[in-house]
C-alpha cells in the first residue's frame, strides 16, 4: 500500500485521489495498470465480468474533468462492483444462470452515486447466487479463490462470501476498493478472511433501488476497502436519502472522513461475553483480548455487556433471510426476463422447469425453506416466532447499548477455509456468520477490521457493531484498531507468475 | 415435526420448483436438518412480545399518487426470452 505511482495499484484510495487530483498520475495510467492486473488474475475468478473498455473510456472522461477542475469525489478512481448492483447496459447476473444475459436498463442507485463523484468501473465482481453463501463456491460462474494462502500450504482458500469476488479483488490489488452487500455478514465476513476492511452500514443508510434482492429487511450495501479511511471516503459517497427506496431514512449524509478522525479517549467498549463460544480457535480469542487492549492502551473503556439471545440469531436469520427470498425471487419466472426452459408443457411447467434449472441448489434449499416457513399450518410456529425473536435480539443490543458505544467482537470463527471443505453440510456454512448476523437482524452498522495473522499467515478480523446511524463513532473506533493492528500484510501475487 | 418426501414435493410445487423425484428425499434430509435446529428457537418465552416488522424507527413514506415515470415499454421488453410487439408470449393459459 505504498504510494508509488510505479505501483499505482497498490496505493490506498486516500493515496489515489491525492496523486489524481495532483495530477502525479492520470486516472487513464491508473485505470490501465487495473485492467492488467485483473487480466493477469485471472485465475483467481475474482470478476464475472471484466469492463475494461468503459473503464479506459470513463477514465478519459475523469481526466478531462479534473484538467478542467471539475473533480468529483471519487474523480478518475477505479473500483469494482459486486455483480449484485443493476448497471445500465452492462450484464448483471447475481452469479446465478436463473438471470442468463440479463443486461439492466437501469442503474442502482448506490452505483449512480458513485459515477456522478466520477469514479470508474472496473467490472463487476464474482458472489454467491443470489449473495446466498458464505464462501463464494455457489456461485454459477465457479469459486471465487482467496489471494491468501497458508505459509505451509498451496491449497486454494475460499475468499469468504457472499461478497468473495470483491474481497478477493480489493485484497489482490485489482481495485482500489469495491462494493459490497451484507445480508447475514457478506461484507464483513469476507473481509476478514481477506485481511481487508468491510463496513455494513445501519440499514435505510445505502438506497438498496436497482440492488438484486435476497432479504429485504436485512440487505445493505456497503464498501470494501484497504483501510478504514478509505471505507469512510466510499460510504460518504455510497450513502444517500433516496426516493425510490422506501426503506431509506431521511437522515443527512455526514462527512464519515472528519467524523472518523480524532481520539477515542472515554469511548466505552462493550465485550459481549456470548460471543465467547465454546470450540473456537484460541487465536481468535487471544486476538479479541489484544483489540480489548489496545483499544484501552488508547483511553477507552472497557464494559462487559450481555447479549443474551445471541445464540439463537443463526437460527431466527435461516427462517426470516429465506422466507423473504422466497417471496422475492418469485419473480424469477422465466417470462419476462431471465432465462427459459425449452419444451414446457403448460405455464405452470415453464415456471417450474425455468426455476428448477435456473437456480442453483443452495438457492433451491433457501426457497423451499421459506415457502415452508410461511406456508398455511406452520407460519406461526416458524415466521412469526422469528420475528418475535428478532425483537428481542434488537433489544438485546438496545440495552447494551445504554453502558455501552460500541461493541467489540471477533469477525468470524476461523481464518480462510480451503475450497470444498464445508460445502457438504449447510449447518456448518451456515455457522460462518456467527458473529455477524445479529447485527443484520437489529439494522446495526458493523464493521471488520484486519487484526492479525494466524500462525500459518492466514489474516483474521476484528467486528465493532455500532449505534443505528452511528458510523461515525463506528469508524472512529475502527481506526483506532487499524492503527494499533498495524496489519500491513499483503498476500503473494502467486496468481499472476 | 419432519419434513418427508411427499412435503417436499407439496413445496416445491408452492415454490414452482421441479425438484427431481431422486432429489426429493436427499432434499428432506437437508431440511430435516436445518429444521431440527431451529427448533432451538421454541425454548424462548416470546409471550407479549411484538413481532418485528421494521428495524429501523421510521414511518413509511407518503408521495402524491401521481405518474412519475412510464412509456418504457422497450426496456421493458428487452430482456424478455420471448415477445411480441410489447407482448410477453407463455404457453396458452386458456382454452
Amino acid at each position: 500500500m505504498s504510494d508509488l505511482a510505479s505501483d499505482p495499484i497498490a496505493m490506498t484510495l486516500a493515496q489515489a485521489r491525492d496523486a489524481i487530483r495532483a495530477k502525479r498520475i492520470s486516472s487513464r495510467e491508473m485505470t490501465d495498470a487495473f485492467v492488467r492486473a485483473i487480466a493477469a488474475a485471472r485465475p483467481l475468478n475474482a470478476f464475472i465480468t471484466e469492463a475494461g473498455d468503459k473503464a479506459l473510456a470513463m477514465a478519459d472522461t475523469a481526466d478531462k474533468r479534473v484538467a478542467s477542475g471539475q473533480i468529483g469525489a471519487l474523480e478518475g478512481l477505479p473500483l469494482a462492483i459486486k455483480d449484485l448492483f443493476c448497471t445500465r447496459g452492462l450484464r448483471t447476473t447475481a452469479a446465478s444462470n436463473i438471470l442468463g444475459d440479463f443486461v439492466p436498463p437501469y442503474e442502482s442507485t448506490v452505483t449512480q452515486n458513485l459515477w456522478d463523484a466520477g469514479a470508474v468501473m472496473l467490472g463487476k465482481t464474482n458472489l454467491d447466487e443470489f449473495a446466498m453463501g458464505s464462501s463464494n463456491e455457489t456461485s454459477a460462474f465457479g469459486p471465487v479463490l482467496n489471494p491468501w494462502r497458508a505459509s505451509d500450504s498451496n491449497a486454494n482458500l475460499v475468499p469468504g462470501g457472499s461478497s468473495g469476488g470483491s474481497a478477493a479483488a480489493v485484497a489482490a490489488d485489482l481495485c482500489l476498493a469495491a462494493t459490497g452487500t451484507d445480508t447475514g455478514g457478506s461484507i464483513r465476513q469476507p473481509a476478514a478472511v481477506t485481511g481487508r476492511v468491510g463496513l455494513k452500514p445501519t440499514y435505510g443508510r445505502c438506497s438498496r433501488f436497482g440492488i438484486v434482492a435476497f432479504a429485504s429487511s436485512l440487505d445493505q450495501a456497503g464498501p470494501m476497502t484497504k483501510t478504514v479511511k478509505d471505507a469512510a471516503i466510499m460510504l460518504k459517497t455510497m450513502a444517500s436519502v433516496d426516493p425510490r427506496d422506501s426503506t431509506s431514512v431521511d437522515i443527512p449524509v455526514p462527512d464519515y472522513e472528519k467524523l472518523m478522525e480524532g481520539p477515542i479517549k472515554g469511548l466505552r467498549v462493550g465485550i459481549p461475553k456470548e460471543y465467547r463460544i465454546d470450540g473456537a480457535p484460541a487465536e481468535i480469542e487471544a486476538l479479541w483480548g489484544k483489540g480489548a487492549d489496545w483499544l484501552k492502551a488508547q483511553g477507552a473503556e472497557i464494559v462487559d455487556v450481555s447479549l443474551p439471545h445471541t445464540k439463537y440469531a443463526l437460527p431466527t436469520y435461516y427462517i426470516v433471510a429465506p422466507a423473504e427470498a422466497s417471496s422475492n425471487l418469485a419473480r424469477y419466472d422465466g417470462v419476462r426476463f431471465g432465462v427459459r426452459a425449452e419444451g414446457a408443457r403448460d405455464i405452470t411447467d415453464l415456471y417450474e422447469r425455468s426455476r428448477g434449472q435456473g437456480f442453483g441448489a443452495e438457492v433451491q434449499r433457501r426457497i423451499l425453506i421459506g415457502t415452508y416457513v410461511l406456508s398455511a399450518g406452520y407460519y406461526d410456529a416458524y415466521y412469526a416466532r422469528a420475528q418475535k425473536l428478532r425483537t428481542l435480539i434488537k433489544r438485546d443490543f438496545e440495552q447494551a447499548f445504554e453502558t455501552c458505544d460500541v461493541l467489540l467482537t471477533p469477525s468470524t470463527p476461523g481464518p480462510a477455509f480451503a475450497v470444498g471443505a464445508k460445502t457438504a453440510d449447510p449447518l456448518e456454512m451456515y455457522l460462518q456468520d456467527v458473529f455477524t448476523v445479529t447485527v443484520n437482524l437489529a439494522g446495526l452498522p458493523g464493521i471488520s477490521v484486519p487484526a492479525g495473522l494466524t500462525a500459518n499467515g492466514l489474516p483474521l478480523g476484528l467486528q465493532l457493531i455500532g449505534k443505528a446511524f452511528d458510523e461515525g463513532t463506528l469508524l472512529r473506533a475502527a481506526r483506532a484498531v487499524e492503527e494499533a493492528a498495524d496489519f500491513r500484510h499483503s498476500p503473494a501475487r502467486w496468481w499472476s507468475a | 415435526m419432519s419434513v418427508d418426501k411427499d412435503t417436499v414435493r407439496r413445496i416445491a410445487g408452492l415454490a414452482r420448483i421441479a425438484v427431481p423425484d431422486a432429489r426429493l428425499e436427499p432434499m428432506a434430509a437437508e431440511l430435516n436438518g436445518i429444521f431440527q435446529w431451529v427448533e432451538m428457537l421454541g425454548e424462548v418465552n416470546v409471550d407479549g412480545v411484538p413481532p418485528m416488522t421494521s428495524v429501523v424507527a421510521q414511518k413509511l413514506k407518503w408521495r402524491q399518487d401521481v405518474v412519475s415515470d412510464g412509456g418504457q415499454a422497450d426496456a421493458l421488453m428487452a430482456n424478455a426470452p420471448q415477445g411480441e410487439d410489447h407482448f410477453f408470449i407463455v404457453p396458452k393459459v386458456v382454452e
